[in-house]
């Protein structure tokens, strides 16, 4: 194992120090809160001689994102951040992102969408994002911040996968929380990210490419499904980065994360910042003697549906929580799951939850309420809650779909 | 500034090497390759290129073929100049960590319509002007949306018919000026700035050289006559290109910027002999019959007034020498 060196850092600082760390050859980026801390952390290095590199600051995240796919064509190494509505300016661009299989890394600080406005927590940027065929990651807490954005590098560019990456992280939650974590050395953490590779680089005139062709009726089809089977197959490659990196840095971690559910009954399904308020539920009412657990998905796209089906085979009841309003049919991650319970022919309590929108608090209480519905579904052996409930709802409480 | 290079004669241009080849899809008679063409022959050096959605983009590079012999990029319709931008900073980057594919000078160019410059991709445009990326922006400006079926943009000139500005009973077509293009990016302090027409190839070739020898961001300005939309037949693109600038509708001219002194400094390139009335550059276009008619007179006499001001305040500047 590597040397490492205890901090104090937010989530913002802990994806810059990894950008920093991966000597970026290009970073296009343009602020909004909360991943402003990044773009304005990225400018000190640069301000302080610490990056070698070339640093855009461009006038829009449409013009960042598009910056970032000329740069990465050009052949180096690539990265940007954003949040929210930046993310929705720059959706077009991350289509072709993926679409010209660049392999640029991408800090998504998540924040809900306007109307209404809000600049807190939730899963609606992450959710927008969701078929443009990036890898997206979620780091729950800052240490994982900085450990999975040196690791989408390594992703992003190897040679079987050559897709960009997301690393998503919950605003101000993970952004602005300031927490004990370990970084690694520089050469180390540069050792493991490792030089670029390059594949195609515009910027080699000794072989011209041409990026962005059009192909309509005969090409189009065979392009995207290629492109998905490369996404789809990634995920094999994204466990062996996270082994190695585990290997070098003592923390682990895999595409789906279980805890305490060998035994349990009722588990809840989630990703973010709750994780960590889950786990500490999970502990309480495990002391309580209820068996009850907890997986949580790292690996948001390509979607792990086989590690989820190991996950959840002993589950009798089974709540899945989405941090992004469906509008109009059940959330995004409810659907994975019941989906991979159809394949697997498993059947279980499935309930779903929309929680924490624009920053709303949820508290381990909160989440006992949750195991509390779960077990109900167990004792009666069928669901007796509506499928869609809300937690922590100001007003007349609502559900959907009852 | 470096020497400029010595032009080609037409024969040396028509057996150099090709970087942007035939076989392409563009219109019988369109001016965009003619442009093109001229404007990547009239270097030596690498190049890098990007380009808007239009026209050029959809008629060049039909999976599996590609009609660029040099590395070229295409993102969107708004965003040729930040793509640009972005390949032009990764080669400084990897210059400087002495990573670099190749010693050689590098030359970036930016291309797009009228529709991808004047209005979607303005922003994207500005920004990447002011940043300072060194690269040429070329704008193909053939006075509307052409690909996707001639609707009008902000370069439509005043009496234009176009798909979405149509004549009809009670309409003359398009009833706003054009956008002033040219004046807006020297206002942006790119040290170079000029208009050319294909007819006018010694001059555009000249002029693409200058750019390229400019340091930071220089913006090109191609009239671009489209006989598909202008409607005119596709043999006369070069006969409306010459009335077009013998009209003074198209003026050859050139701003460069002193960023010492802050002085613009106007040439005007060429001074027709016998200075055409609109009329003549209008009467050869589909686009512009229906001016023709006793009501609507006065809009083609309006013209007239327009481009001889416009003339007038060219030549005061330079005169003036600011
Ligand atoms: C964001 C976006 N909006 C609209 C379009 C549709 N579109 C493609 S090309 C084009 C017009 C191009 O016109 P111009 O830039 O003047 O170039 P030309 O084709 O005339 O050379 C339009 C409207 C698009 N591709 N992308």
């Amino acid at each position: 194992m590597a040397k490492q060196h205890r901090v104090v850092w937010d989530g913002n600082m802990a994806a810059s120090q990894a950008m920093r760390q991966a000597q970026i050859d290009v970073v296009a980026a343009y602020p909004i809160t909360p991943s402003t801390p990044i773009v304005q952390n990225y400018s000190q290095f640069v301000a302080d001689g610490e990056v070698e590199g070339e640093f855009v600051m461009v006038e829009s995240e449409h013009s960042a994102m598009s910056a970032c796919v000329g740069a990465a064509a050009g052949g180096g190494r690539v990265a940007t951040a954003t949040s929210s509505q930046g993310y929705a300016l720059m959706v077009e661009v991350i289509y072709q992102a993926s679409g010209m299989r660049l392999p640029i890394v991408m800090n998504v600080v998540n924040r809900a969408l306007a109307a209404p406005l809000n600049i807190h927590g939730d899963h609606s940027d992450m959710y927008l994002g969701r078929d443009a065929g990036w890898i997206n990651l979620v780091a729950n807490n800052p240490q994982e911040a900085y450990d999975l954005c040196l690791c989408a590098f390594k992703i992003a560019e190897d040679m079987r996968v050559r897709l960009p990456v997301a690393v998503n992280q919950d605003g101000f939650l993970v952004s602005h929380t300031a927490e004990v974590g370990e970084h690694l050395e520089d050469a180390d953490a540069y050792g493991f990210v490792g030089d670029y590779t390059a594949h195609n680089p515009m910027l080699d005139p000794a072989k011209p490419v041409t990026y962005g062709a059009q192909t309509e009726g005969e090409w189009h089809y065979e392009h995207k499904m290629r492109q998905n089977y490369a996404l789809v197959n990634a995920v094999p490659v994204v466990e062996e980065v996270l082994k190695a990196y585990s290997q070098l840095s003592g923390r682990d971690y895999a595409p789906v994360e279980c805890y305490q559910t060998e035994d349990a009954d009722e588990l809840i399904i989630c990703m973010g910042s709750v994780v960590g308020t889950t786990t500490m539920t999970v502990d309480r009412l495990r002391k309580a003697g209820r068996k009850v657990g907890m997986v949580a998905i790292r690996l948001w796209r390509p979607f792990p549906k086989e590690a989820l089906a190991a996950a959840i085979k002993n589950a009798k009841s089974i709540a899945v929580l989405d941090r992004s309003c469906p509008m109009g049919t059940t959330g995004a991650l409810y659907n994975e799951t019941a989906a991979v319970m159809v394949e697997n022919d498993k059947s279980a309590n499935l309930i779903n939850y929309i929680y924490g929108l624009g920053g709303r608090d949820t508290t381990t209480e909160h989440l006992e309420g949750i195991f509390d519905d779960a077990a109900e579904c167990t004792k009666a052996g069928k669901r007796v809650k509506p499928i869609i409930q809300t937690i922590n709802l100001r007003g007349k409480s609502l559900s959907f779909y009852e | 500034m470096g020497e400029i290079k010595q032009i080609k004669n037409l024969k040396e241009f028509s057996t150099s090497v090709e970087r942007f080849q035939g076989g392409h899809r563009l219109c019988p008679g369109c001016s965009h390759s003619i442009i093109v063409r001229e404007i990547v022959n009239a270097t030596e050096d690498d190049l890098c290129i990007s380009t808007a959605t239009g026209c050029l983009e959809v008629c060049s590079t039909i999976y599996p073929f590609t009609s660029w012999d040099v590395s070229w990029i295409h993102i969107g319709f708004e965003n040729a100049a930040a793509a640009i931008s972005g390949t032009e900073a990764m080669h400084k980057a990897l210059a400087r960590k002495k990573k670099g594919y190749s010693d050689k000078p590098m030359k970036f160019i930016a291309f797009a319509g009228d529709g991808g410059t004047y209005d979607i991709g303005f922003q994207s445009l500005s920004g990447a002007v002011e940043r300072g990326h060194d690269f040429m922006y070329v704008c193909l400006d053939n006075e509307g949306y052409m690909n996707t079926g001639g609707q009008r943009s902000s370069s439509t000139p005043v009496g234009g018919a176009t798909t979405t500005s149509p004549a009809g009973r009670v309409s003359y077509g398009e009833k706003m000026q054009k956008k002033d293009m040219t004046a807006i990016m020297a206002a942006h302090r790119c040290q170079y700035v000029a208009q050319v027409a294909p007819s006018s190839w010694k001059d555009l070739v000249k002029k693409a050289q200058k750019a390229y020898q400019t340091p930071g961001a220089t913006y090109i300005n191609a009239m671009s006559p489209c006989p598909t939309e202008w409607k005119f037949d596709p043999s006369m693109s070069m006969e409306v290109s010459k009335v077009m600038v013998d009209s003074c509708v198209c003026p050859l001219y050139e701003i460069e910027y002193d960023p010492q002194t802050h002085n613009y400094k106007y040439t005007v390139n060429y001074e027709p002999k016998n200075k055409l009335p609109v009329k003549e550059y209008m009467a050869l276009q589909g686009r512009f019959k229906h001016l023709f008619k006793p009501e609507f007179s006065h809009v083609i006499d309006q013209w007239q007034r327009d481009i001889d001001a416009q003339w007038d305040y060219i030549r005061r500047r330079q005169d003036a020498g600011v």
